[in-house]
C-alpha cells in the first residue's frame, strides 16, 4: 500500500503540521503499518519552473519529417527581463493563448536533466514546455500539459499550480489488517498514532430507495452476503480525470486510465471498498449473482479467456458471466471511452471465495487482495455512492434515484475478555482503563462488567476474533518498545541428547580427517540415477516426487547423498580444486507404500493413534553421511611424492566415524552400484548392513565428470548412532611383559584378509591381545594366484610372564586355524 | 697385577722417582689437553691410563721396593693415575658435549618448510553456527527438538492455525510431495517441530529447533529454495511477551555481542497473537550516526526474525490446557544471521560447496 503524505493529511486534518514524513512512518510502523519505503517524487525537479502564455508560434517542418514549433512564451518576469522567451517545440497539442509549464535555462528535471539554452533547428531554444512525463507526473508524453486558463499568470511558479512534489510512504500491510489497505485505514492509525480527532471519510449519509439503481440478484448469500448499486445517466467518457486525482492513484501505484475507471479506483483507495463499473448499456437483463455452472468462460478485462469452476463466484446477466466477481470484470460490459450511462457495483463478497478463484485463475488483483483479507460490510453503498458523486461531479450526467441494496452485513460476533488479559500476556503495565480506552480507540464498542469486557470489533476488523487478538491491539498502542526484557524462569533441562552430541563428533571427527563438510539441495532426478548406475530395480530409484517441483530435472527427493557430493566434487574440479576430500550428513527421503496424511480437526488434540497414523503416512527420513574423497589425501611436497586417496581413504572415513562414536564395524567385499565392483566395501554392524565404500564405478566418474578413481561411501547414520553404546566396560589390563610373534601366511587371491584375521584370532587363545597386518605381498616368491599376509599377534596373560614356548605354541595354534579356515601356509 | 719381584733391585727403579711420577703425568695432562675428539681420547686413554702406560707400569715395580719405600711410592703413583683418570674423565665430558653440539648443528633443518601433508578439514558454517545457536539456549537449560523435513500438512500448516484458505498460505509457497492430495510438504518453516513438541510433552517446555526448510522461492544472491531455520518455543504458567523480550535480548547479545539487543514491532503471524517482527542493533554501527553504515543502511536496526505469543487456537490444536498455561514463540533463518554475522554477500556460496568457502570457517565458528 502506497499512500501520498498530501492524501493522508487531507483525510487527518488534525495532524500535526510539524510532524515529519519520517517521524509519521516510524510511528504507524511501531503500531503495525510497516514501512517499506519513503519516495519523494517530483524533489529531483528545481526551477525556474513557470507558468507560460503561449503568444505565437510557427510550425516549421524538418528535414528529419517532423515539425517543430518556434514559440514565443510570455513567462512573466521569470527570465529576468519580461521579454518573450523564444521555446521549440516538439508537440502539436496547444494553441496561441494555452498557459503551459515551462521549464526555464538553470532548471532541473527528472533524472538530473539540466536544462540550459541550447541551439536547435536552427534556433536558440531558451528552455522547454514540459509533457507530464517530463515532469515526473505519469507517463502521458503525447503532447505537453496545457494547464487549465485559470491556473495563473504567466511567471507564476508551476510548483503551486501542479500537485508535482510529494511524498509517498509505502507500507507493508500484514494480512490481518485488510483495512490499512486504504487511506481510511492509513488515517487511522496516524489519527491514532498522535492522539487526534479522525473523521472516518466513509462516515456518510446513505440514500435509501424503494426503486433499484438496477435489478440484481444474488442467488448465493453465502458467497455474496451485500450486493449495492447507483447508477449515472448521462455521463460525458470525454471529461478528464482532474489532476488531483490522477496524481493520488499515480502515487498510490496504479495507473490513472480514464475519469470512470480513475474514480473507482480512486474510491477502492480512499475506502478500501472495491467498485465495479458496468456499461449500464451493454447490460442484458438483470444481474444475476451465482456461482459458474461447469464449462461456463469469461473473457476478463485483460483479454485472457477464462474457463470457470464451479466454486467461482460469477456475476451475470441475460448474456451469461460479466464478471469473475471481487477479481476482475468482463470484457463485454467493460467502461469505454463511448460510455455514458454507468452501473456501480459495490458488493461484499466471502473472502474464501475470493482467495480461491484468485488463486485458480492466478489473477492477483487489487480488488480480490482487499476482498480475499476481508472489507468492511458495512460501506460498499457509501462507496458506491462516493463514486456517482465523484462521477457527476467531474463528468456530468446525474445520479439516478434508484438504489440497489440486496443482503444484509453478516453479524459481528463479540468478544468476551478479562480485562486484566492484555497485562498478563503482554507483561506490561496495562490497567483496565487503558485497555478499554485503547479497543474503544481502535473502533471497538466495549460494554463493562466489573473486569469482564465484552468487547465488539468494528465492521472493517473481521480480524478480531479472540481475546488474544484485542491483547494485540491494545499492547501496539501501548507501545512494544514498553515491554520489559525479563528473562523466563529457570529451565530445567539435560542437555543435547546422546544422538545430537554424537553427530558433533561425527562432523568433529571427519572436520579432523581433512574433510570439508558441504551442504547439498536434495532435490534430484532421473538422470542422476542414471549416472550412478543403478540398475531398474535398485530401490533408491523409488523417489518421492514433488508436485510442484523447482525444476523439471530434478522432480524428487534424492534417496542418497552422492549425486550431490559427487556434483559438488566436479564444480570444485572445473575451479582447480582437484584434490578434495568432502562429506555431507543429511536426510534423505526413503518414500513407502502408504495412505494420504490425515488431516485434523484443530478444537483438541488429536489422539495418539492419529498422531501415529501421521506418521506413519510420512516417508523414512534417515540421516546419511556421505563421503567422497578426489585426487590427492596427502600432497607431494619436499618429503616426496603425494599419495592418492583409494577406495581404502573412503573406507577409513567411515571407520574413523564409527570408532569415534564406539561403534564396531564389520567389512565385507561386495559389488555395489556406483562403486567398483571389485573394490567396493559393504559395512555392516552385526547383521545389518549400514552402506558401502570405495572406490566409484569409472563409468560413473566419467557421467558426473569428476577425476577418475574418486571414492566415495555412503552410510545410514541414524543406525549407525543407534548402535553407539553408551555403556563402556572398563578394561582389566595385564602389567606383564607383552610376547610378540609375527607370521607370514600364505593364501589363495581370493581369500580375505579380514577373514584370515578372524581365523587367526578363532585360534589363538584367550591370551592373544592384538592382531595387526602389516604387510601384503604379491610376486614370484609367493606364486601365482597367491599372496601373502604378513600379521603381527601379541599375547600377553594376566597372571605370569609367558614363556617363549608357551607363546610359539599360541601362534601354532592360530597359524593352524589359518590354515585349517582359509588353507593359508606359514611361509 | 704383577706379583712380588723377589729379584728386585730398588737402586734400578728410577720410574718411581717423583720426578718422573710428575713427568708422566704431565706428560698425560698433555695428551688429554690435546685429545680433540672422542677418538683420540680413546687412544690418550689407552696410551696414558692403560695396562700399558707408564704409570700403569710404574704400578707395577712398587711391589719390589723396600716396605718403606713402597708406601711412598704407592701414594705418588696412585695419586698420579687418579689424576689422570679425571683429567680424562672430565675431558671426555668435554667432548661429548662438543660433540653433541656440532651433531645439533649438523643436523639443523630448515623448520620454515611446509608440514602438511593433509589439507585441514572444516564444518559447515550453517551446522557449527546452528550448534552455537543450540548451545545458547541448551545452557539457558532449555533442550533442542528436532522434526521431519517432509512433513505433514496437518503439522506445517492447520495445527499452526493456518487453515486451508488462511491467506498466510499465500506468503510461503510451499512444495508439496506428489500427489498433493496426500497431505504431504516439504515442510516450510520449523513450526511443525513446535506442534510436534506439544503435542509429545507437557509444559513447562523450552525448547529451540534448529532445521532446513524448503519454499518455491528463486535461487539467487538473496533467496534459496532451502534454507536454515531456528525456533525456540517456551510454554509454561505465565509465560509473558517480557519473558520472549528477554529471552531475545540474550540471544542476541550471544550471538551479536553484549549490547546489541531486540526491537520489537507489530507483524503478523498465524501462529501467534500478539506478533511481533524482531530488530536487532546494528551491530556495526550499534544506532550510532547510522547514516553511512551499509549494514544497516542508515536504519540503526537490521531485521532479524519473527516472535510472538503462542496463539491459543495452536495450544489447543496441540492439546495444551489455555486456561492454565501461556507460550512464547520465536524463529529466524540461520542462514540470514551467518550472512550478517560473517558479511556473507552471496546466499549461494553456502550451498555451493567449494572447498574455499567452508574451509575459511574452520571446524567451531
Amino acid at each position: 500500500m502506497r499512500a501520498a503524505v498530501s492524501w493522508i493529511r487531507a483525510v487527518v486534518p488534525a495532524l500535526p503540521a510539524d510532524v515529519t514524513t519520517e517521524q509519521l512512518a516510524d510511528r504507524l510502523t511501531a503500531l503495525g503499518l510497516k514501512q517499506e519505503a519513503i519516495e519523494r517524487p517530483g524533489h529531483d525537479v528545481t526551477g525556474p519552473l513557470v507558468v507560460g502564455r503561449v503568444l505565437s508560434f510557427e510550425d516549421e517542418p524538418q528535414k528529419n519529417g517532423k515539425t517543430i514549433r518556434w514559440c514565443s512564451v510570455d513567462v512573466g518576469s521569470a527570465n529576468g527581463t519580461g521579454e518573450p522567451q523564444g521555446i521549440v517545440c516538439g508537440a502539436h497539442n496547444f494553441v496561441v493563448g494555452d498557459l503551459v509549464p515551462v521549464i526555464l535555462p538553470g532548471g532541473v528535471l527528472p533524472g538530473d536533466f539540466e536544462i540550459s539554452a541550447r541551439k536547435t533547428y536552427g534556433h536558440v531554444s531558451a528552455g522547454m514546455i514540459c509533457s507530464a512525463r517530463e515532469l515526473g507526473l505519469g507517463d502521458d508524453h503525447d503532447g505537453i500539459i496545457v494547464l487549465p486558463a485559470d491556473a495563473g499568470e504567466p511567471g507564476d511558479d508551476v510548483f503551486d499550480v501542479l500537485p508535482l512534489r510529494d511524498e509517498v510512504i509505502e507500507f507493508e500491510i500484514n494480512p490481518d489488517r485488510a483495512y490499512a489497505l486504504s487511506l481510511r485505514g492509513v488515517g487511522r492509525e496516524a489519527a491514532l498514532a498522535y492522539g487526534v480527532d479522525f473523521d472516518d471519510p466513509a462516515d456518510r449519509p446513505v440514500p435509501a430507495s424503494d426503486q433499484a439503481a438496477y435489478d440484481v440478484v444474488v442467488e448465493d448469500p453465502v458467497g455474496c452476503p451485500v450486493f449495492t448499486g447507483r447508477s449515472v445517466t448521462g455521463f460525458d467518457p470525454s471529461a478528464p480525470t482532474p489532476d488531483w486525482m490522477a496524481r493520488r492513484i499515480q502515487l498510490a501505484g496504479m495507473r490513472p486510465i480514464s475519469l470512470a475507471v480513475d474514480v473507482t479506483n480512486y474510491v477502492m483507495l480512499e475506502l478500501g471498498q472495491p467498485i465495479h463499473g458496468f456499461d449500464r448499456d451493454k447490460l442484458a437483463g438483470p444481474i444475476v449473482v451465482r456461482r459458474a455452472r461447469a464449462g461456463e468462460k469469461l473473457r476478463t478485462l485483460d483479454g485472457a479467456d477464462r474457463t470457470l469452476s464451479e466454486e467461482d463466484l460469477l456475476i451475470t446477466d441475460d448474456s451469461g458471466p460479466i464478471g469473475l466477481a471481487g477479481v476482475m470484470g468482463g470484457e463485454t460490459t467493460e467502461l469505454s471511452d463511448t460510455t455514458t450511462n454507468i452501473f456501480i457495483e459495490a458488493a461484499h463478497w466471502d473472502p474464501v471465495a475470493i482467495f480461491r478463484t484468485e488463486r485458480r485463475h492466478k489473477l492477483p488483483s487489487e480488488a480480490s487482495k482487499r476482498f480475499e483479507r476481508g472489507t468492511d460490510p458495512t460501506i460498499p453503498l457509501v462507496a458506491a455512492d462516493r463514486v456517482a458523486e465523484l462521477l457527476t461531479t467531474y463528468g456530468g450526467g446525474i445520479v439516478d434515484d434508484g438504489v440497489t441494496y440486496v443482503g444484509a452485513p453478516p453479524a459481528i460476533a463479540s468478544i468476551t475478555v478479562d480485562a486484566g488479559l492484555p497485562a498478563r500476556v503482554s507483561g506490561m503495565d496495562i490497567p483496565a482503563s487503558v485497555t478499554v480506552a485503547n479497543l474503544r480507540a481502535v473502533g471497538c464498542t466495549v460494554v463493562e462488567s466489573g473486569s469482564t469486557l465484552t468487547v465488539t470489533p468494528p465492521p472493517w476488523r473481521g480480524d478480531l476474533t479472540d481475546p488474544f487478538d484485542l491483547v494485540e491491539e491494545v499492547a501496539r498502542i501501548v507501545g512494544y518498545s514498553d515491554v520489559p526484557s525479563v528473562l523466563p524462569p529457570a529451565a530445567h533441562g539435560r542437555g543435547l541428547t546422546r544422538s545430537q552430541r554424537l553427530r558433533r563428533r561425527v562432523g568433529r571427527t571427519l572436520a579432523g580427517e581433512g574433510y570439508v563438510e558441504v551442504v547439498s539441495f536434495p532435490f534430484i532426478g532421473t538422470r542422476d540415477l542414471d549416472a550412478l548406475g543403478l540398475d531398474a530395480s535398485d530401490p533408491r530409484r523409488t523417489l518421492l516426487r514433488l508436485a510442484n517441483p523447482l525444476s523439471s530435472e530434478e522432480p524428487a527427493m534424492t534417496t542418497t547423498l552422492l549425486p550431490g557430493l559427487l556434483k559438488t566434487v566436479a564444480r570444485n574440479a572445473g575451479r582447480g580444486a582437484l584434490d578434495v576430500a568432502l562429506f555431507e550428513t543429511a536426510t534423505v527421503t526413503l518414500p513407502r507404500a502408504s495412505g494420504p496424511a490425515p488431516i485434523f480437526g484443530v478444537d483438541h488434540r488429536p489422539s495418539d493413534a492419529q498422531l501415529d497414523e501421521l506418521d506413519k503416512a510420512l516417508p523414512g527420513q534417515p540421516l546419511h553421511l556421505g563421503l567422497a574423497v578426489s585426487g590427492e589425501r596427502e600432497r607431494a611436497g619436499w618429503w616426496g611424492p603425494g599419495r592418492p586417496g583409494t577406495w581404502a581413504d573412503a573406507l577409513d572415513g567411515v571407520r574413523r566415524v564409527a570408532e569415534s562414536v564406539g561403534v564396531e564395524v564389520t567389512v565385507r567385499a561386495t559389488a555395489h552400484a556406483p562403486w567398483h565392483p571389485g573394490r567396493c566395501a559393504e559395512i555392516a554392524v552385526g547383521d545389518a548392513v549400514l552402506g558401502h565404500a570405495g572406490e566409484l564405478h569409472p563409468r560413473v566418474c566419467a557421467a558426473y565428470g569428476i577425476p577418475a578413481r574418486t571414492a566415495a561411501a555412503e552410510i545410514d547414520l541414524s543406525r549407525l548412532l543407534e548402535h553407539a553404546s553408551s555403556m563402556v566396560e572398563a578394561p582389566e589390563y595385564s602389567s606383564f611383559p607383552v610376547a610378540k610373534e609375527d607370521v607370514a601366511l600364505v593364501v589363495d587371491d581370493t581369500v580375505t584378509a579380514a577373514d584370515v584375521e578372524a581365523a587367526l584370532r578363532a585360534g589363538a587363545g584367550e591370551y592373544l591381545e592384538s592382531v595387526r597386518l602389516f604387510d601384503v605381498y604379491t610376486g614370484p616368491q609367493v606364486g601365482e594366484g597367491k599372496k601373502s599376509l604378513a600379521f603381527a599377534l601379541r599375547f600377553r596373560a594376566p597372571d605370569r610372564t609367558l614363556t617363549e614356548s608357551e607363546a610359539g605354541a599360541f601362534r601354532d595354534a592360530a597359524v593352524a586355524s589359518a590354515a585349517e579356515r582359509c588353507g593359508a601356509v606359514q611361509r | 697385577m704383577s706379583g712380588p719381584n723377589s729379584s728386585y733391585d730398588p737402586v734400578e727403579v728410577t720410574p718411581l722417582r717423583a720426578d718422573q711420577v710428575e713427568e708422566m703425568r704431565e706428560q698425560a695432562f698433555a695428551a688429554i689437553a690435546a685429545a680433540g675428539d672422542l677418538a683420540e681420547l680413546k687412544q690418550v686413554r689407552l696410551d696414558h691410563a692403560g695396562d700399558r702406560s707408564p704409570l700403569a707400569l710404574a704400578n707395577r715395580e712398587i711391589g719390589a721396593l723396600p716396605p718403606q719405600a713402597r708406601k711412598e711410592a704407592g701414594q705418588r703413583v696412585g695419586q698420579a693415575r687418579g689424576a689422570v683418570q679425571q683429567a680424562i674423565a672430565a675431558r671426555q665430558a668435554e667432548l661429548e658435549v662438543q660433540a653433541e653440539e656440532r651433531m645439533l648443528v649438523d643436523e639443523t633443518v630448515d623448520v620454515t618448510l611446509p608440514t602438511s601433508r593433509r589439507p585441514a578439514g572444516s564444518r559447515h558454517p550453517l551446522t557449527t553456527l546452528a550448534e552455537d545457536i543450540a548451545d545458547v539456549f541448551v545452557a539457558l537449560g532449555w533442550e533442542v527438538a528436532e522434526g521431519p523435513v517432509v512433513e505433514a500438512e496437518w503439522l506445517n500448516f492447520d495445527a499452526l492455525n493456518l487453515g486451508p484458505d488462511h491467506p498466510a498460505r499465500t506468503m510461503q509457497d510451499t512444495i508439496w510431495a506428489e500427489p498433493a492430495e496426500n497431505h504431504v510438504v516439504l515442510r516450510t518453516h520449523t513450526s511443525p517441530v513446535q506442534a510436534r513438541t506439544m503435542l509429545t510433552r507437557t509444559p513447562p517446555i523450552h525448547v529451540v529447533c534448529p532445521g532446513r526448510v524448503y519454499r518455491t522461492d528463486p535461487y539467487d544472491a538473496t533467496h534459496s529454495p532451502m534454507f536454515h531455520q531456528v525456533e525456540g518455543l517456551v510454554v509454561d504458567e505465565g509465560i509473558t511477551m517480557a519473558h520472549l523480550k528477554g529471552t531475545l535480548d540474550h540471544f542476541a547479545a550471544a550471538m551479536f555481542g553484549d549490547g546489541i539487543t531486540t526491537r520489537f514491532r507489530p507483524s503478523y503471524f498465524p501462529f501467534t497473537e500478539p506478533s511481533a517482527e524482531v530488530d536487532l542493533i546494528c551491530w556495526i554501527c550499534r544506532g550510532v550516526n547510522s547514516e553511512d553504515c551499509r549494514t544497516c543502511r542508515g536504519e540503526g536496526w537490521v531485521e532479524w526474525g519473527g516472535c510472538g505469543v503462542v496463539n491459543p487456537r495452536v495450544l489447543t490444536a496441540c492439546g495444551v490446557d489455555t486456561d492454565r498455561y501461556t507460550g512464547f514463540a520465536f524463529g529466524m533463518g540461520i542462514d540470514r544471521t551467518l550472512m550478517m554475522r560473517y558479511a556473507v554477500s552471496d546466499l549461494r556460496d553456502l550451498f555451493e560447496g567449494d572447498v574455499r568457502f567452508s574451509s575459511a570457517f574452520g571446524t567451531e565458528l
